[in-house]
């Protein structure tokens, strides 16, 4: 059994899972890390190149504040330590990279020593995230679907060459696939609030690798491998959990486990060798002598730090205690994922139910986007409606379709023109009465213990009331009737 | 010869800098590289346990630009350059054999 | 009009409309046509590219706009800095025929002050070298002596000038590739402080110790070239952020009450006669006013050892673009990575190769902390000794080359022999500081001696009024 319910330790067998994860993302700048080439994806390619990005002879990078301030935001928001800290050339040959070396950061990280807090309260550290550029594309031609081998030759654009990234590198915290989605998800979200990247999986702006191993607990960790070429979340979960589970049966069956880097293969959802340990590259890291040092002072960082919004975090724990919902539940984790969190709380402030604008707003603002059309008033008013009984539920889901469809208007109004009004309750016992005996065999199902037969006693009222009875309120009649 | 090198370590280090080297020229190369090296065994006396590395000249921090686009090159210009292009890229054969 | 003339002369006659920037122009172009074919200083004359420059100038005197401290003025540029739309070979195979689709910001500068481009001049291979014969395209001779070599790597640029060629050009300068070709020729040359000239367009050798700078016929010359390059380029991180030098104003302040610094311990095997000038110069810049003082350089010594491990790997890591893929020449292979080692094998030369091996060995796993760490803390002993010496001494004296201009062909064979060409100019290039070489008499067979000034980071105001005494000297 390999799903586990929360608070129960995930376990496969005998063996525990033990995950880190890396995660690269491309910041939301105009321009490069070390050129004003712009930072643009999905154009022709090779139209963002200069100098710089082509590596040509004689150019020299000169870095992008912006992306310093971004990758900043991104180390306060994990809970980071923002340190002085240096360039290295990481030296290996690729033709996607332009000078055969990476700038990247080495020894001296921008942050330090974070950690991502789980929607469930879980702390997973983040050993640092540093700045580095981005490397050009490849498309394989010729062969097989697009795979390196068997190709006939390949094609490089060097559009994405040099566009600022960090990289995230999580400490082995990580103990399930769903610990795993959890952190990539609550940190896109972050990621997203802090504007430093739009951080899109599947567009590659946030690419994540998987170290995995597997052990018995209290045994030392075992070898790790390193997964990559997941591209969601969804397949972030399943690698692991297939890496896993590969893993075991190599041990059980008394092999051992090479340390290699390991392909994701989303189509027979499996992982393969790309490389291993032994042949890996001799990179020669050495500081970038085309670079000086970077140390942002305190005011700097200060400035930064001052700048950032609220977190997912704390918008899920204001909205959770202004709505009484649980903070890590469906409703407010897609609401404060929209960013719709703010309008909730101002329908709130305006009178009407928290509650029940939080249901509104996670059923009815799926396209609505952050900044939803509908004024906070109109919502409000709606909800004040409901909540005073003079529309039903289903009454007031038609009114609020219409009002987003308009992208505004008057809910008494609408509800007016629609016929809508509430039904007195001697008129819905009348009814329910009128039902009962219509339907003789249901009701004599029903109380006999048969629940299924209500339906056709709701189903008789509400066509005979053409839809303004209450549900709820229909229901508590019969079970009074019934004496239950 | 004083050992300080040798032919294999010469042959890896041609291949880690993507150079096609002949017997003869891992020889020579050999030969050189362990010339130097004896020569360079100058500074093995020294004690430098309390020497900072000095990597700059001159001490500058914090040195950045503003993120302003600027006009890329123009790639037909860059292509014409280039060995071999194709749909506005560049050319190259299979990609295989970089491990190492 | 004459070519035995200084820029200062050409920009100022051009500028006042007492000479046409044309005529000087042919004047230099008639020189190259008849010795250039002895010389081979250029890798690419731009006749006709001058001749638009010559031409624009004059239409500015014309209409009365002032083309610039520079108007004329018939400059040849190292063929490592780039150039748009002409080439940029670096004197390699592997970038033969390319053409930059940008200018370095020298290459601006020196046009905007009304400059006039003759041509790139010949280098050692990616200025790797001290004698220019490890150019893929052959070797630049002596225009003294044309059996013997220029000096190296910036021996075209050195040529050019003594061959007036051109009034001016540039080099660039790693570990005394402007100053012992200057010596050899028996031109100024200076390689200034790090930072103080853009790297921006200077094709890469070792980018810590890189910097650009003039030739010339003599110091006032250089002072005008160096305040025209000079200042901060945003497009240069190592840029410094100040504005240009303020050289000019210090050729005729004298050298009165300054102290002149000999090193005690200087290595040693320098030809009697540049033992002598050297000797020479320190007596007529005291007869001039100047104090002579000893000074200490222990750590001197390592410089050789410093920079033959610093240089080379820097060198391998900016030397692995040239992968074929980009730009420059291809040898084509079954895949790429095949294809990466058969151009690089067919595209560099032997001395190329020597140093991006040894380059990449140095920073290879397991070697780096015993040879490039070790190399960075003995810079760091250098620089300490200097900051020492400076406490004493306002500049330094030391020969500029050991020997003076050597056969072609007498040392090729031998790597560590030519290395030792550049044991007086490497440590400066090590410190960041500036120095320049001023030529001072004659050595053996009568080919000229340079003597070497340096002086502390930002000292050239003070380094110029010593080579500019020390020229007065010698007349």
């Amino acid at each position: 059994m390999s799903e586990s319910t929360p608070g129960e330790k995930f376990m496969i067998g005998e063996y525990e899972l033990v995950c880190g994860l890396e995660v690269h993302v491309e910041l939301a700048t105009a321009t490069k890390l070390f050129s004003a080439s712009a930072n643009r994806f999905g154009d022709e390619p090779n139209v963002h190149i200069d100098p710089v990005t082509l590596g040509l002879p004689g150019a020299l990078p000169v870095l992008n504040r912006r992306a310093v301030e971004l990758a900043m935001r991104i180390g306060l928001a994990l809970n980071c330590t923002v340190q002085p800290c240096t360039f290295h050339r990481k030296n290996y040959f690729y033709p996607d990279m332009p000078k055969a070396y990476q700038i990247s950061q080495y020894d001296q990280p921008l942050n330090v020593d974070g950690w991502l807090e789980l929607p469930g309260g879980k702390r997973i550290g983040v050993e640092r995230a540093h700045l580095e550029e981005d490397t050009g594309k490849s498309t394989h031609v010729g062969g097989s679907g697009g795979r390196i081998h068997g190709s006939d030759h390949s094609l490089i654009d060097f559009n994405r060459a040099g566009v600022p990234l960090v990289e995230i590198v999580g400490r082995p915290d990580i103990t399930s696939p769903e610990e795993a989605r959890q952190y990539v998800t609550e940190l896109r979200q972050i990621l997203v609030a802090i504007g430093a990247s739009d951080a899109k999986m599947e567009e590659g702006s946030m690419r994540c690798d998987a170290n995995v191993s597997v052990r018995k607990p209290g045994d030392p960790l075992g070898t790790r491998c390193e997964i990559k070429n997941v591209n969601s979340v969804r397949s972030l979960g399943r690698a692991i959990e297939y890496e896993a589970r590969r893993q075991i049966a190599l041990i059980e069956s008394g092999e051992r486990v090479r340390q290699e880097t390991r392909h994701w293969d989303e189509t027979d959802g499996r992982t393969h060798t790309l490389r291993t340990k032994e042949d890996a590259d001799d990179y020669r890291y050495f500081l970038e002598p085309d670079l000086v040092p970077l140390a942002p002072d305190e005011a700097w960082i200060e400035e930064v730090r001052a700048s950032l919004p609220s977190l997912p975090r704390e918008r899920r724990a204001r909205l959770s205690s202004a709505t009484g919902a649980p903070a890590d539940g469906e409703a407010i984790m897609v609401v404060v994922e929209r960013g719709q969190d703010d309008y909730v709380l101002a329908v709130g402030d305006h009178g009407a139910d928290a509650a029940r604008a939080l249901v509104h707003v996670k059923e009815a603002f799926a396209e609505q986007g952050s900044e939803p059309r509908v004024p906070v008033a109109d919502l409000a008013r709606l909800i004040t409606l409901e909540t005073s009984g003079k529309l039903t539920a289903t009454q007031a889901k038609t009114v609020l379709a219409e009002i987003v469809g308009a992208g505004g208007g008057d809910a008494e109004a609408i509800a007016a023109a629609k016929g809508f009004e509430a039904m007195d309750t001697s008129e819905l016992e009348a009814m329910v009465d009128q039902a009962i005996a219509a339907n003789a065999d249901a009701w004599a199902k029903y109380c006999a213990g048969e629940e299924k037969a209500m339906g056709a006693l709701v189903g008789a009222i509400m066509k005979t009331s053409k839809g303004k009875a209450d549900g709820k309120a229909v229901t508590a009649l019969l079970q009074s009737k019934r004496g239950s | 010869m004083s050992d300080r090198i040798s032919a294999e370590t010469v042959a890896k280090v041609a291949r880690l800098a993507r150079l096609d080297v002949t017997p003869d020229e891992v020889s020579r190369l050999t030969s050189q590289l362990d010339g130097m090296l004896e020569h360079f065994a100058d500074i093995d006396a020294l004690d430098l346990a309390s020497v900072e590395p000095m990597t700059q000249p001159y001490p500058l921090v914090n040195v950045m630009r503003d993120d302003v686009v600027a006009p890329s090159l123009d790639r037909d210009e860059v292509l014409a350059a280039a060995p071999a292009a194709e749909d506005g890229r560049f050319r190259v054969p299979p990609i295989i054999g970089l491990e190492g | 009009m004459s070519v035995e003339t200084t820029a200062f002369r050409i920009a100022d006659d051009v500028r006042a409309g007492r000479a046409r920037a044309v005529d000087v122009l042919d004047a230099h172009l008639a020189n190259v046509t008849a010795r250039e074919g002895d010389v081979h200083a250029f890798n690419t004359v731009t006749a006709d590219e001058a001749r638009r420059m010559a031409e624009a100038v004059d239409a500015a005197v014309a209409a009365g706009r002032d083309p610039g401290p520079l108007a004329g003025v018939p400059i040849a540029l190292k063929d490592n800095m780039c150039t748009r739309g002409i080439p940029t070979t670096c004197s390699s195979r592997i970038l033969e025929g390319w053409k930059p689709p940008y200018d370095a910001t020298v290459v601006t500068r020196l046009a905007a002050a009304g400059a006039v481009f003759v041509g790139k001049t010949n280098l050692d291979e990616f200025a790797m070298g001290s004698s220019t014969e490890n150019s893929a395209f052959g070797p630049t001779f002596n225009p003294h002596d044309v059996t013997r070599v220029s000096g190296g790597s910036s021996g075209g640029s050195a040529a050019a000038v003594a061959a007036r060629f051109a009034a001016a050009s540039l080099g660039s300068d790693t570990g005394g590739s402007i100053r012992q070709p200057a010596a050899l020729c028996g031109v100024v040359g200076v390689k200034p402080t790090y930072g103080t000239v853009s790297r921006y367009g200077l094709v890469a050798f070792a980018s810590s110790l890189d910097q650009i700078g003039p030739f010339t016929h003599d110091v006032r010359d250089a002072a005008l070239l160096l305040e025209t390059i000079s200042g901060h380029d945003p497009l240069d991180s190592t840029s410094i952020p100040q504005p240009p030098l303020q050289l000019l104003g210090e050729i005729d302040r004298g050298v009165a009450g300054l102290r002149i610094g000999r090193i005690t311990d200087l290595p040693g095997g320098s030809e009697p006669e540049v033992e002598q000038r050297l000797a020479e110069a320190f007596e007529a810049l005291a007869a001039a006013g100047a104090t002579i003082v000893d000074v200490e350089l222990p750590s001197l010594k390592y410089g050789l050892t410093a920079y033959y491990l610093i240089a080379p790997a820097e060198a391998s890591s900016n030397l692995a673009r040239y992968d074929g893929v980009r730009y420059g020449s291809r040898v084509e292979a079954a895949d790429t990575n095949a294809m990466y080692m058969a151009t690089r094998a067919a595209g560099f030369g032997d001395e190329v190769k020597r140093r991006i091996m040894l380059g990449t060995y140095a920073l290879s796993a397991g070697y780096y902390d015993a040879y490039y760490g070790k190399a960075l803390k003995v810079r760091r002993l250098i620089s300490d000794d200097f900051a020492r010496a400076y406490e004493r001494a306002d500049v330094i004296l030391t020969p500029t080359s050991p020997i003076v201009a050597f056969p072609v062909g007498s040392k090729v064979d031998d790597p560590l022999s030519m290395y030792l060409c550049d044991v007086f100019t490497i440590p400066t290039n090590l410190a960041g500081h500036p120095a320049m070489s001023v030529p001072f008499g004659t050595g053996a067979h009568g080919l000229p001696v340079g003597v070497q000034v340096l002086a502390p980071t930002l000292g050239e105001p003070v380094m110029f009024r010593v080579a500019a005494e020390l020229e007065r000297g010698v007349r």
